[in-house]
């Protein structure tokens, strides 16, 4: 029995940030002042708050230490631990209060959100199976085996309202039940955690916080369909949850919880782990079944449907991280608990990868309903530097973005779709008045073409096509009809690609037009970027009333572009000039413009 | 794992483990004076105690921690129980010997162990 918990995150984002010498430091400190019987140093899942990372929270207090050095766990040991002081400085700004702790469900960061697929994350050691456990880990999968049968256990997944939270919000009840009805000697469960999309990565961090959450979901799921054999598809970009996985796996083995003859039931299920090799289009279903058989990662056309004819042919159902850890806890909690959160058609609650330009960089948990405008000026403490919200663009490479005068809509699956974008799978990223939209949407189309698999015409060639006009729009080199071409060409591509991926690649494209069209005629009509970020549409000048000669700006430049003698008005060689900006940032006098 | 009776086992028996780390209002908080003052009289020892008397038992409801020193020094070790809807009950003079009679009558039984509450600090 120890009489406090030290847990510090070892998801990527604060692993990355150095919590690994933090937990040694930590280690060596109560060893050091003989605590070792008393204190337990527990490396867990990520608490959303990476950007401040690396995180330390210590119980029974609560007490939520942000940036942590391996000299702060020193004096956290010192201090807190072996004295009882809680050291108010290193604690997360929002969480004190008086002096004291607030508890974190108080803060503005977590106020607003409801943590049940990330649950686990930051709460349990994620490599300790009995951990898992304590929380009522595995219960759920003992309760299906015990009390349900399959056909009960599809019913309370279509009752709760589960949509899929890889993208396409398909109802995973009928998934299920579409599988459950196929004919097969053999089916099986797949997971999608080929999280591709750029800036999202609420899957990788499920599976390195809470790993065990989706092994029993997807036992439950082969309960469920009549399948024996799952796998998991899982990135190699993502070793942390890989290695967590497999250790997960094998203790679940050794506990009986996988295998032959669960809970003496009769039930066998087993889990293979596949890891991809880095291709987007990889976490397209048909192609993620291709890549499990082996083979080339391509997709094919759909029907016939992997409820009836998935990996190798066989019954399959495929179904993502973040959907699969939302099913023990339906299963224990019951469908109507699930029901009743959410709006009318969207239920639960979705993780969201914040981004770009916002103070709270991390990942959330909210209710669905809960508006964009709760996301980012609440939960994520608004855009830094008094600079003005934009956009939002959700969905990554096949969403679209949010302006500024929706920020009101409440975000479901429903509503973002009517709006032109779609939840894909959460990432959520923040521009301000400094981003250029045609600018991002150029960034979107340029993975989206790296991205393509190939194997279809329309993505292929039109993705390419879509790319070329918006370089001719970024350099000033379009006229007005290209904008035709360009939004023609979109729904071209929409209609005719094989999968989703190029199905969906115009997205970005189509709707930054829709809501920034403005911004596209002022680089193909007047050649310029209001936002002032496409270098060639640019140029700089100094003012020369302004220019009081002090020679900054010349100092700074890195093509010797600027001349001038001292105390005399300086001019900027356009010629030579590269745009880089670095002259506007060293003057002090405001004397130096872009156009 | 034969079955689900001895998953629940199990989980019963590790639950103590975790029941730390959530920082509702519904918890018996037992706080020892660790100032100073505190260790010097012997607060250490207490504290030792307190845990592994709460481990013994078993108490999933009940967490031990320190605190700085609350003014009264020479009645050190000083020791404080919060118990959730209760007036705080503050323990003074506390040795290793008293800790399982606080354990077993107040935060079991729910009957303040007054002898050694400060009212009674002479005795």
């Amino acid at each position: 029995m120890y009489r406090s918990n030290v847990l510090v995150c070892g998801g990527t984002g604060c692993t990355a940030s150095g919590s690994t010498a933090v937990i040694e430091s930590f280690n060596e400190a109560i060893a050091a002042h003989g605590l070792e019987k008393e204190v337990r140093v527990i490396t867990t899942g990520c608490f959303g708050l990476c950007a401040n990372g690396p995180i330390v929270v210590v119980y029974p207090e609560g007490a939520f230490y942000e940036n942590v050095t391996p000299e702060a766990a020193k004096e956290i040991t010192e201090e807190h631990l072996l004295k009882g002081r809680i050291v108010t400085k290193l604690l997360l700004q929002d969480s004190t209060e008086d002096g004291g702790v607030s508890s974190l469900n108080e803060t503005q960061f977590y106020k607003k959100q409801l943590r049940v697929a990330l649950r686990n994350c930051g709460l349990i050691d994620p490599e300790n199976i009995n951990e898992y456990i304590a929380v009522d880990g595995y219960q759920a999968l003992g309760k299906v085996l015990t009390e349900y049968t399959p056909e009960r256990v599809v019913q309370e997944i279509l009752d709760s309202g589960l949509r899929g939270r890889g993208g396409a919000g398909f109802p995973t009840g009928v998934k299920w039940k579409f599988a459950a009805a196929s004919e097969g000697d053999q089916k099986y469960v797949c997971c999608n955690a080929d999280e591709g999309d750029p800036g999202a990565f609420m899957d990788r961090s499920v599976l390195e916080g809470d790993p065990h959450a989706i092994i029993e979901a997807m036992a439950i799921a082969g309960y469920a369909i009549g399948a024996n054999q799952g796998y998991i598809y899982v990135r190699a970009e993502y070793p942390i949850a890989v290695k967590r996985l497999g250790i997960a796996i094998d203790q679940a083995h050794e506990m009986g919880l996988l295998g032959k003859d669960i809970f003496g039931t009769g039930f066998d299920f087993d889990l293979e782990i596949r890891l991809g090799a880095g291709a987007f289009v990889c976490g397209e279903e048909t192609a993620l079944m291709t890549s499990i058989e082996g083979k080339r990662g391509e997709p094919r056309p759909r029907p016939p449907f992997p409820a009836h004819q998935g990996v190798f042919q066989k019954p399959t159902i495929l179904n993502n991280v973040e959907t699969l850890a939302n099913i023990p806890r339906i299963i224990m909690l019951g469908a109507e608990w699930f029901a009743s959160m959410g709006t009318e058609k969207s239920k639960g609650t979705k993780v969201f990868a914040l981004g770009g330009k916002i103070n709270n960089t991390g990942l959330v948990e909210i209710p669905m309903g809960t508006t964009l405008r709760e996301i980012v000026e609440e939960i994520g403490g608004g855009v830094p530097n008094g600079k003005k919200f934009k956009a939002a663009q959700t969905g990554g490479p096949s969403g679209g973005c949010i302006p500024a005068e929706k920020i009101d809509v409440p975000i479901d699956y429903d509503n973002l779709l009517a709006i032109g974008s779609m939840m894909g799978s959460g990432g959520l990223i923040v521009m301000d008045e400094d981003n250029c939209m045609v600018d991002i949407a150029k960034f979107f189309l340029e993975f989206t073409v790296d991205e393509s698999c190939g194997k279809c015409s329309p993505c292929r060639i039109g993705t390419r096509r879509m790319l070329e006009i918006l370089e001719r729009i970024t350099s000033g080199k379009a006229v007005m009809e290209d904008l035709d071409k360009l939004e023609t060409l979109c729904y071209h591509i929409k209609m005719n690609s094989l999968c989703g991926l190029g199905q969906t690649a115009p997205n970005p494209v189509l709707s930054t037009i829709r809501y920034f069209k403005d911004e596209y005629i002022a680089h193909i009509r007047d050649r310029k970027c209001p936002a002032g970020v496409c270098k060639d549409l640019l140029s700089y000048s100094i003012i020369e009333d302004k220019c009081i000669g002090c020679g900054m700006c010349k100092r700074v430049c890195p093509a010797d572009a600027i001349t001038g003698e001292k105390k005399e008005a300086h001019v900027i060689d356009t010629d030579k000039c590269v745009k880089c900006g670095a002259c506007v940032d060293a003057c002090k006098f405001e004397a130096v413009v872009r156009a | 794992m034969k079955s689900l009776d001895e998953l629940k086992a199990l989980r019963d028996k590790l639950q103590s483990e975790v029941s730390l780390r959530d920082d509702g209002d519904d918890k018996t908080k037992v706080l020892v004076g660790m100032a100073t003052c505190g260790i010097a009289a012997g607060a250490r020892p207490v504290l030792a105690e307190f845990v592994e008397q709460v481990a013994t038992r078993g108490l999933k409801n009940v967490t031990v921690s320190q605190t700085g020193c609350i003014g009264i020094c020479q009645f050190e070790p000083v020791v404080e129980v919060f118990v959730p809807g209760k007036e705080k009950v503050t323990y003074v003079n506390m040795s290793k010997e008293k800790v399982a009679r606080i354990v077993a009558d107040h935060i079991v039984g729910g009957n303040i162990v007054s002898d050694y509450t400060i009212g009674n600090r002479h005795s």
